[in-house]
């Protein structure tokens, strides 16, 4: 074996790496925790963990400081893969540990398959109000709607990082092309005669004229959503039909007429539809006695397949989700103005049985190699 | 006779804890002791008076007995009386903390006064209106941002206000007698009523008995939004045993069920007799009274006597110096008599941990739940976790050195527990989210029990360290021994720390559908975990010998003591209970005491003291 190549397994082998992979994962997870502080907890994933290198930002540059997650656990992976398979013998001794790294891969595979492919989204229903899609909490999306067929909607979205990079749309659903013109990813709007030292507004069209979208700095907090804003220019084959403002303030839709046909434009959380629906049939939130201490939240729902049929109800609360149809519905929060709207949380892991599956095993060769040592010492003891 | 030293020093420090359960001579009559352990209904629990007046006292004046100007001392629920039925005389004791020096000279005291740390209600009351709009400028700011001056007014108005929400909770302010009061309206009751009736429909009325109806109306309405102390029993008729009202709420009723409320009635008798000390009518009110309440409220006017035996008797206090003996004894142990001193620590670390378990029993079975709900009782039950793991060691080595980590972690902890208690209440309600038994006794359990002994093994370290730089009795028999208990400790800590951290994974994809969110405490607990493995790993590749081992386990201390309390410290997240500003400093101290003793352990070994041929 060529000693460059020794060199290369030896390294990958060795508990020196393990040793040092480790004590980077801690300040990697401790920086991060600092860094929610500022960042909230999704921005944190996407910078330390989602990522090969932690950056920081220098002036213009951004220059790699720190191994980020995805690059600590692969090489954690590749360690604890090339050890076992370089050490490994069979013998009873050692099963324990065996299987407690078994159940580490496991689990560090099922982190990162989850980390790709969960989706969240949120649900919020008043009592009596049935729905069959469900809203991302932080994506948005420009719904333009056909509308012409009063029975059915059919609709183009466009993703918000389209209007973010100014993406011209063209589609052959749509008899016009889509400019985005200006874009703030956050915002809030008020009414023109309110504000009469606001810059002229680029719209042209719809309520735009009459607003006054103000720019405002970018929240990263877990519970404030950014309120996105958008001037989106449409231009028909013969020219501009002229300039909209799009804004997830806007609770409705702003509908037009164009080639004979009905159009809605409407800014909005981005759906996920789902062939059955949920109907709340009532929210209940009880607190202690003589306080405001939040006892209990419940939502009593009833899911309508798509069949059709009476359905079934179904009691969500506090540490009891229901699973259905690979999505999972968490009571989330609720709105305390009302206390009839219920808030819940919806969300799609396919892997999510993994960490199950992987903490179990860790666990039980933990406790097979604990017992093993503790037998072995007691064995020692006696003798001596 | 030297065998017998040990029963005796044991036997001592049991009959001093047993004294605690004992009435005190010259303490507080019957009569008083029987009024403390009335149940009522406060921050979502029904527990004795006695728990609000103790728990009261510790949030606004950081200890639980009153002094009165006049030199006397009034134990908690002598001074919940006065603050109920004589309030001029109470708004007289010195009982607010103010620490910060621009508060002092906002309420006005002048230079030389500076130095007076406890105000009484009269002293402060002139001030209320500076102390409100200050409050109403500091309150918006988030509290991790605060300055010093901004907690402390929020802090001094969150006190005065409980204070004042008490003093309102039975009575009405500025009643002379409300006993009186209250008779003479059942007498008029039936011809108010039908004045107001009249006046009402617009048809000729007595237009004095109606406006003095009117204002009694008025006067309740007042009382019933003022305080939040539920004192009064739902009527026997109420399907909901929970429906505790407050005083002001319950005479509303009066004018609809045509009597004044006989709870009411009786707290007000106790006024009047407490009031114009007369003992043996209110004596005979609140025997009267409680065993009413124990016909109907039977299960939960027990556990209110059980609470009441529980507070008096401060079992978590008295382990704290029963630990510290123990310490005392352990080191002892290792300079002069090894035999008697050892036995001696040994039966003590087991008298304080029986009495800390007793005390957590009593708290599990008051509140219902497993042992650890909150910060404060992850501080007891990591205490007793971690000398119930150096029993055992000490059991098996019989060196003194379990019960000297017992000592130092029983004292630690308690002492720690003790001034987390000064935050209110600590059987606390558990928040929605948090009300699973399933869960907390085995996720918390677990993961604390993975907290306790992470800590162990550092404080098994900090051990070595002392003795083998500082004394000459660290011998290699000694030092092997050390170093096979840490990195068997270390072994268990894995084990349990990552049982623990996972299963909260479990918990947190129950109930919000992730199972790991990247969480302040959950990161704390994923770094002990690391940690840990990281100790273990180096051991096993040779990376460090015994001395390595014992640094890094030292800074497992720093590790866990961040994820316990630097954590919650950061105010964001899921598990961000608890902030308290006085600990950051404390965790400082000691991140930098363990930083030191790293240090101290990589002096060249020519420098110890021990090991030098």
């Amino acid at each position: 074996m060529p000693p460059l190549i020794r060199q290369v397994r030896n390294l990958f082998v060795s508990l020196r790496l393990t040793v040092v992979l480790l004590a980077l994962s801690i300040i990697l997870v401790f920086w991060a925790t600092l860094g929610q502080v500022n960042l909230g907890v999704w921005g944190v994933q996407q910078r330390f963990f989602h990522s090969f290198f932690v950056f920081v930002r220098l002036g213009e540059f951004r220059f790699p400081v720190f191994p980020g997650g995805y690059l600590i656990g692969g090489l954690l992976l590749v360690n604890l893969v090339s050890a076992h398979a370089y050490r490994f013998r069979m013998g009873w001794r050692k099963s324990g540990i065996w299987i407690t790294h078994a159940g580490l891969i496991l689990l560090l595979v099922g982190e990162l398959v989850s980390g790709l492919v969960q989706q969240d989204f949120q649900m919020r229903l008043d009592e009596g109000e049935t729905r069959n899609y469900s809203e991302s909490i932080r994506l948005n999306e420009l719904a333009i709607i056909d509308a012409t067929d009063p029975k059915f909607d059919d609709v183009v979205a466009i993703p918000e990082s389209m209007l973010a990079n100014g993406t011209v749309v063209q589609s052959p659903k749509l008899p016009f092309r889509v400019v985005p013109r200006e874009y703030y990813p956050n915002s809030t709007v008020t009414l023109r005669s309110k504000t009469p030292n606001a810059p002229p507004s680029p719209a042209t069209q719809g309520m735009g004229p009459m607003l006054a979208a103000v720019p405002a700095e970018v929240s990263y907090q877990d519970d404030l959503r950014n309120n996105p804003a958008a001037f989106v220019e449409l231009v028909g084959p013969e020219g501009s039909l002229g300039t909209w403002i799009v804004h997830t303030l806007l609770g409705n839709p702003q509908e037009f007429n164009y080639a004979g046909r009905t159009w809605k434009l409407f800014l909005r959380p981005v759906r996920h539809y789902s062939p059955y629906s949920i109907t709340l049939e009532k929210f209940s939130h009880d607190i202690y006695p003589g306080t405001d201490i939040p006892k209990n939240f419940s939502s009593k729902v009833r899911i309508n397949p798509p069949e059709g049929g009476d359905g079934r109800e179904v009691l969500i609360y506090m540490n009891n989700p229901l699973r259905y149809a690979g999505l999972t519905y968490y009571q989330a929060s609720f709105d305390p103005s009302t206390d009839r709207t219920t808030i819940l949380q919806v969300v799609r892991n396919p892997s999510w049985l993994a960490p199950y599956i992987a903490c179990g095993a860790i666990a039980l060769g933990l406790v097979i190699q604990f017992l093993i040592h503790l037998a072995e010492f007691a064995r020692g003891r006696r003798r001596a | 006779m030297r065998q017998r030293i040990p029963f005796f020093v044991v036997a001592v420090a049991a009959i001093c804890v047993l004294l605690g359960l004992a009435p005190h001579p010259g303490g507080e009559p019957d009569a008083v002791q029987a009024f403390g352990r009335l149940p009522v209904l406060a921050e979502g629990r029904i527990k004795p008076l006695d728990s609000v007046a103790r728990s009261t006292l510790l949030v606004i004046q950081g200890y639980q007995d009153v002094t009165t100007p006049e030199k006397k001392e009034l134990t908690p629920d002598e001074w919940l009386l006065d603050v109920l039925f004589v309030p001029e005389k109470a708004d007289t004791y010195r009982i607010f903390y103010v620490d910060n020096p621009d508060i002092l000279s906002l309420v006005g005291t002048n230079k030389a006064d500076l130095s007076i740390q406890y105000m009484s209600f009269n002293e402060l009351a002139p001030h209320l209106a500076e102390i409100e709009a200050q409050e109403k400028l500091a309150e918006p700011v988030e509290p991790q941002t605060r300055t010093r001056f901004q907690s402390s007014v929020v802090q001094l108005y969150g006190n005065l206000s409980h204070y004042l929400r008490l003093r309102r909770s039975l009575e009405p302010e500025g009643s002379k007698d409300f006993l009186g009061e209250l008779l003479h309206l059942q007498e008029t009751l039936s011809d108010g009523v039908e004045a107001v009736r009249a006046k009402e429909a617009g048809k000729p009325h007595d237009e004095a008995k109606a406006t003095a109806i009117i204002d009694e109306g008025q006067r309740f309405i007042g009382m019933a939004e003022s305080t939040d102390l539920l004192a009064i029993p739902p009527d026997e008729d109420d399907p909901d045993p929970n429906a505790w009202h407050n005083s002001g709420h319950a005479l509303l009723e009066t004018f609809g069920k045509g009597y004044v409320n006989p709870s009411v009635l009786a707290y007000a008798g106790m006024g009047y007799s407490w009031r114009s000390n007369e003992p043996s009518s209110f004596e005979h009110i609140v025997k009267i009274y409680g065993s009413s309440l124990e016909k109907r409220f039977g299960r939960q006017v027990r556990k209110a006597r059980v609470e009441t035996i529980f507070n008096a008797a401060q079992p978590f206090y008295a382990g704290m110096w029963i630990f510290l003996a123990a310490f005392l004894c352990a080191v002892l142990s290792w300079l002069k008599w090894p035999e008697t001193a050892r036995v001696s620590a040994w039966g003590l670390v087991a008298l304080g941990w029986a009495v800390t378990t007793a005390g957590i029993a009593t708290r599990m079975w008051l509140e219902g739940r497993p042992p650890v709900t909150n910060l404060y009782s992850s501080a007891l039950f990591i205490g007793w976790g971690s000398v119930a793991l150096c029993l055992v060691l000490e059991a098996t080595y019989r060196n003194a050195i379990g019960t000297a980590a017992a000592g130092m972690i029983g004292f630690a902890t308690l002492l720690i527990a003790h001034h987390l208690a000064l935050a209110g209440d600590t059987l606390e309600m558990m928040r929605a989210v948090l009300d699973s038994n399933f869960w907390l006794g085995t996720h918390v359990v677990v993961v604390t029990t993975g907290y306790a002994s992470t800590f162990l093994a550092g404080i098994l370290a900090v051990i070595y360290i002392l003795r083998g730089v500082f004394t000459r009795t660290l011998d290699k028999a000694t030092a092997d021994a050390l170093a096979r208990m840490v990195y068997g400790i270390v072994c268990f800590a894995t084990l349990f720390s990552f049982v623990g951290t996972t299963l909260g994974g479990i918990w947190a994809d129950q109930s919000w559908g992730r199972f790991w969110g990247w969480d302040p405490k959950e990161n704390g607990a994923l770094i002990i975990v690391i940690w840990n493995a990281l100790i273990l790993h180096a051991r096993w590749g040779g990376l460090v010998k015994q001395r390595g081992l014992m640094c890094l386990a030292v800074f497992g201390n720093i590790v866990t003591s961040w994820s316990w309390f630097g954590t919650n410290m950061l105010g964001i997240g899921l598990h961000s209970y608890g902030f308290t500003e006085a600990a950051f400093w404390w965790l400082s101290a000691f991140i930098a005491t363990q930083l030191a003793l790293i240090a101290i352990a990589n002096l060249p070994l020519a420098r110890w003291r021990s090991f030098r041929a």
